[in-house]
């Protein structure tokens, strides 16, 4: 990748760093306009990375016998999901017209590659749900039958919901890196990453809170590996970008963020030595899950920022003229 | 699904978007140097398209109590007061120079607005601009912070996405869009986009001769990041001082590669899960 976006190199950001006053504006009024969206989508960035985690780990729990820490993450899933479709449904200018969201599938458009994916994944967690109440039924008649089938029934589904939970998770970095949002687009490659990573901490949250020590290992393992993915790319971040990393370390992005760190440097820390104390895993898990969601309202926080300012738009542009090498349409 | 070029790259835009027999592709070319900041095409663009008011501000931005294209604006004439260049001064004087600019959707060749929408309420005309169906839009916003312009909005109280259509229900019927046909200078200009790229050429050249120097053409490139407006601008100044972003870029431009890291970061996650559960005891 050596567009002109990106290939300055690291201290791009340090030439571009020059007094406001330097940069020409239309009365300091932003180029590009900032999102009408409301505090619903970085909460349904959050709800749809646990539900996607979740999702995994119930799987993961379902296949190596943990049944305690499935029944929780398979219920979270369906939880989150549920509260993903509220959150986004409510965010529409037209909520009576959500089904339009499905009135094509679009490769170019994120938002209706989510929208199938949300479709696609609920259903089966539904049935990975349902499940967990199988042994609630009569044995006999047709509810019988549905208390017969529905474990296995339960298990494929739930299979079916993780074979799709990494693109639900990953899909929304890409919905808002696809945008003029300047401190959104430039952090694309890493971005997935966060989202992802924070996304496997939070359900590892879920199974720190719920199961006991003697299921809890893998939740403990996923802690650490989300943990790291997470603060590894917002650390790239944070400081890759030069001046368009700046949006993320000042205001309320900076806060939400350095927030974010601290909650999943303890719960990580929590999911590592806890060990055999339901408290302390109670505890790291806890701080996972705010962690995963100061997370996403810092990120979100700071793309809206970018857009707010006008020198976040006009500076990286003006240095590819000044430079002689504005972008060409057919770059990449 | 997309061809090669249809992110990016020069293309005739209805003919990509799969018109057989399109006409050819209808445009602006505004002419700022004849603005005479007379808002006539705000006036007859919102009473031609029943846009409602934005209210009645006074936003201490010269004569400009309009601010910015909204969902009620799809004209905006930008004032700018500046010191004058030496080069436009007889000497000894140290006038104001004004700058008027009446700005507009660029109905971009590659529209991001139109590629992010989920809904197909964003569609590409029979003449090559973009336009959105009020009656499929569900307010969704994804088409707002995508366009590298800041041009399209959602309207308050609507909730829905309501931008300049280039006056498709007037140019169907050969006639001008609203805004052309009010503007008294013919700093606004309507025609086909190939005979208003070469007449602008023109005029700036003219301009040149004359002594203007800062005379230049803003989004008439096909080969620039958005691959060329459907409106392109005659400007007097860096565009950024008319609220123009100086190098756009369309986002989707680096889709294929945002999917791709996307798709890297889910075997990952994928990958992480496997190895929490099927990992040695720590």
């Amino acid at each position: 990748m050596s567009g002109p976006g990106r290939g300055g190199g690291r201290d791009r950001g340090e030439q571009l760093a020059v007094p406001e006053a330097q940069v020409q504006s239309y009365y300091g009024r932003p180029i590009v306009r900032a999102p009408v969206w409301g505090h619903g989508i970085p909460a349904y960035f959050f709800t749809g990375g646990l539900a996607a985690g979740c999702a995994l780990l119930a799987a993961g729990a379902d296949l190596t016998g943990r049944p305690t820490m499935r029944r929780a993450a398979r219920l979270a899933c369906l939880g989150a999901l549920g509260a993903s479709a509220g959150l986004l449904v409510s965010d529409l200018g037209r909520p009576d017209r959500f089904y339009n969201m499905l009135r094509l599938a679009k490769p170019t458009s994120p938002m209706s590659m989510g929208s199938w994916i949300l479709t696609a994944i609920g259903p089966p967690a539904g049935i990975a749900a349902a499940a967990e109440f199988a042994d609630r039924l009569p044995s006999r008649g047709v509810l019988g039958l549905a208390r017969r089938v529905l474990p296995p029934a339960g298990r494929a589904a739930g299979l079916a919901a993780a074979g799709l939970a990494p693109a639900l998770a990953t899909y929304t970095a890409v919905l808002i890196t696809d945008t003029a949002a300047p401190s959104w687009h430039e952090a694309y490659p890493e971005l997935p990453f966060v989202f992802a990573g924070s996304a496997l901490a939070s359900a590892s949250g879920v199974g720190l809170l719920a199961a006991p020590p003697s299921e809890s290992t893998p939740a403990r393992r996923l802690a650490l590996v989300g943990a790291g993915i997470e603060l590894a790319a917002s650390r790239s971040i944070e400081t890759r970008l030069g001046l368009l990393s700046e949006p993320y370390r000042q205001g309320r992005a900076g806060r939400l963020l350095s927030t974010g760190r601290n909650l999943t440097l303890m719960g990580a820390l929590g999911a590592l030595l806890g060990g055999r104390s339901r408290v302390v895993s109670a505890l790291s898990g806890g701080a996972l899950l705010a962690a995963a969601a100061a997370t996403r309202f810092g990120i979100y926080a700071g793309g809206v920022a970018s857009m707010k300012d006008p020198r976040y738009t006009v500076l990286p542009q003006r240095e590819r003229l000044d430079q002689g090498r504005p972008a060409r349409a057919d770059d990449t | 699904m997309v061809g090669s070029d249809s992110l990016s790259g020069p293309l005739d835009p209805a003919a990509d978007a799969g018109y057989p027999d399109a006409p050819p592709r209808m445009g602006f070319f505004t002419d700022t140097s004849v603005c005479i900041g007379c808002k006539a095409c705000e006036v007859a663009c919102k009473e031609w398209n029943g846009v409602p008011d934005d209210g009645l501000n006074l936003l201490g931005m010269s004569f400009d109590n309009t601010g910015a294209l909204t969902a009620n604006s799809w004209r905006h004439v930008a004032f700018i007061e500046q010191a004058a260049p030496s080069a436009v001064q007889a000497p000894g004087e140290d006038g104001v120079r004004w700058l008027m600019s009446s700005d507009v959707c660029k109905h971009c060749t590659h529209a991001a607005c139109l590629d992010v929408c989920p809904t197909g309420a964003l569609f590409r005309t029979e003449f090559g601009t973009v336009v959105v169906q009020a009656d499929v839009c569900n307010g969704c916003g994804n088409c707002i912070p995508a366009c590298p312009y800041g041009v399209i909005d959602q309207r308050e109280g609507d909730g829905r996405a309501w931008k300049c259509t280039l006056c498709y229900d007037r140019i169907g019927d050969g006639l001008m869009p609203a805004c052309a046909t009010a503007c008294p200078t013919e700093s606004i200009q309507y025609g086909p986009l190939e005979e208003l790229r070469e007449r602008a050429e023109r005029r700036v050249e003219h301009l040149h001769e004359a002594g203007t120097q800062e005379a230049r053409l803003y989004g008439h490139d096909p080969h620039d990041g958005v691959g060329g407006d459907g409106a392109f601008f005659l400007l007097l100044d860096e565009p950024e001082v008319y609220g123009l972003p100086p190098d756009p870029v369309v986002t989707t431009r680096d889709l294929p590669a945002m999917w791709r890291r996307a798709g890297l970061a889910a075997a990952s996650m994928a990958a992480a899960a496997v190895v929490a559960f099927v990992g040695g005891r720590p």
